[in-house]
């Protein structure tokens, strides 16, 4: 046999072997992954709001909206997916807001690459705690360490402020965009199109 | 080739071929990854794994791949053995799997897996490159998660997230990438003093 027939047939081989068992792998891993992530949502839901039960998934024009319902199936707030850039790589977080949508109820970190021991401090729950409660009428603002901070301000962490203002940054442009998708002076929410429970 | 004992092939990893602190090898995620000593331990086991496994099937095939796609078949192989190490971590580890980050998909471009392939596993039979194979992974788990114990010791004064040294002022910098540098040289400065002296 001629070396290029040779060549051919064991790459050949090879790579159909190698696209087999990760088609395999993938179908075992898959329903995993997807598991994980759910779980994840769930969890940073429960964190950012208080007595969840359960949550529906809310879509309207393409922004992903969970609705918190306590154990009687009443409002207790919207959470929602909100990301941008920090200091490093992207910041994913999960915002919790009461339903007038004038307070936060939390706040949770899912994604970050800030740096160790600085940024990565948004992680902590003495930055996060900041966010409980805190107003956001008309937007949320910071200060840096040392100075007292209004009801919707919250303070930076030292030597990482480009990592806080980035939360701070992506928390109002999220709030914005949930802002405009639901009516918050109304007394009651506005009925919203369900994209499905979750 | 080599007639040596075959628990030498195995032992040989661990010292006077450590792919760390002899060869200087696989570098990039060595620096990356060791801010802890449990992400030291999980990425020091994922690229063992995808080491072994490579090695085992290219010792199998060694005389059925002409030379000239031998790097092309390799790399497959471990680019496959990666691909399903990421997938299960990503499966049963989520957490582990987050802190590595890129890292595990990055293994396939780790130096010295394709190197054991192709100065061992290529040459040699099955039960021999397995040897070698673990070997020099356990020399990489070794040197991963010692660097990743030193680290997290200084810059949290944690090692595995038990607290060793009590109310510790942390060196924030050892979990900086300046701090990989650092435990890194000060580590194959004294690998080489350790060596010199017992030759």
């Amino acid at each position: 046999m001629s070396v290029s027939a040779r060549m051919m047939i064991v790459l050949t081989v090879v790579g159909a072997f190698s696209g087999l068992s990760l088609v395999y792998m993938d179908k075992y891993a898959e329903p995993y992954i997807a598991l994980h992530k759910k779980e994840a949502i769930r969890e940073a839901i429960g964190k950012v709001l208080p007595d969840v039960a359960g949550a529906e998934e809310v879509h309207r024009d393409e922004i992903v909206i969970y609705r918190a319902l306590d154990s009687s199936g009443g409002l207790v707030g919207y959470a929602f997916l909100a990301e941008g850039p920090g200091y490093q790589g992207t910041i994913q977080l999960m915002v919790g807001v009461a339903p007038d949508l004038r307070r936060l109820t939390g706040m949770e970190v899912l994604e970050s690459v800030e740096t160790p021991g600085l940024g990565a401090k948004i992680t902590e729950s003495s930055f996060k705690e900041q966010f409980r409660g805190l107003e956001v009428v008309p937007a949320v603002g910071y200060v840096k360490a040392g100075r007292k901070p209004a009801p919707n301000e919250i303070t930076a962490i030292t030597g990482a402020t480009i990592s806080s203002t980035s939360v701070v940054r992506i928390v109002n442009e999220g709030l914005k965009e949930v802002r405009r998708v639901i009516d918050f002076r109304a007394a009651e929410p506005v009925p919203l199109k369900e994209g499905g429970t979750n | 080739m080599s007639r040596r004992p075959w628990y030498r092939e195995y032992l040989k990893g661990l010292w006077e071929e450590n792919p760390i602190f002899r060869m200087l090898l696989g570098m990039c995620p060595t620096l990356a990854v060791t801010t802890s000593a449990v992400n030291g331990l999980s990425m020091g086991l994922a690229t063992t794994f995808v080491l072994t496994s490579t090695s085992l099937v290219v010792s199998i095939i060694r005389k059925l791949v002409p030379s000239q796609v031998r790097i092309a078949t390799f790399t497959m192989i471990i680019a496959t053995f990666v691909t399903v190490a990421d997938l299960f971590l990503k499966a049963k580890f989520p957490a582990i799997s987050k802190a590595l980050g890129p890292y595990v998909p990055l293994i396939v471009v780790n130096c010295f897996i394709l190197g054991r392939q192709e100065v061992f596993a290529s040459k040699n039979p099955t039960g021999r490159s397995i040897l070698d194979a673990l070997g020099v992974g356990s020399g990489f788990i070794f040197a991963l998660t010692l660097l990743g114990s030193i680290r997290e010791l200084l810059g949290s004064g944690e090692v595995f997230g038990h607290e060793v040294i009590p109310s510790w002022h942390p060196w924030v910098v050892m979990i900086l990438p300046a701090g990989a540098f650092l435990t890194l040289g000060f580590l194959v400065a004294a690998m080489n003093i350790i060596e010199e002296r017992t030759r």
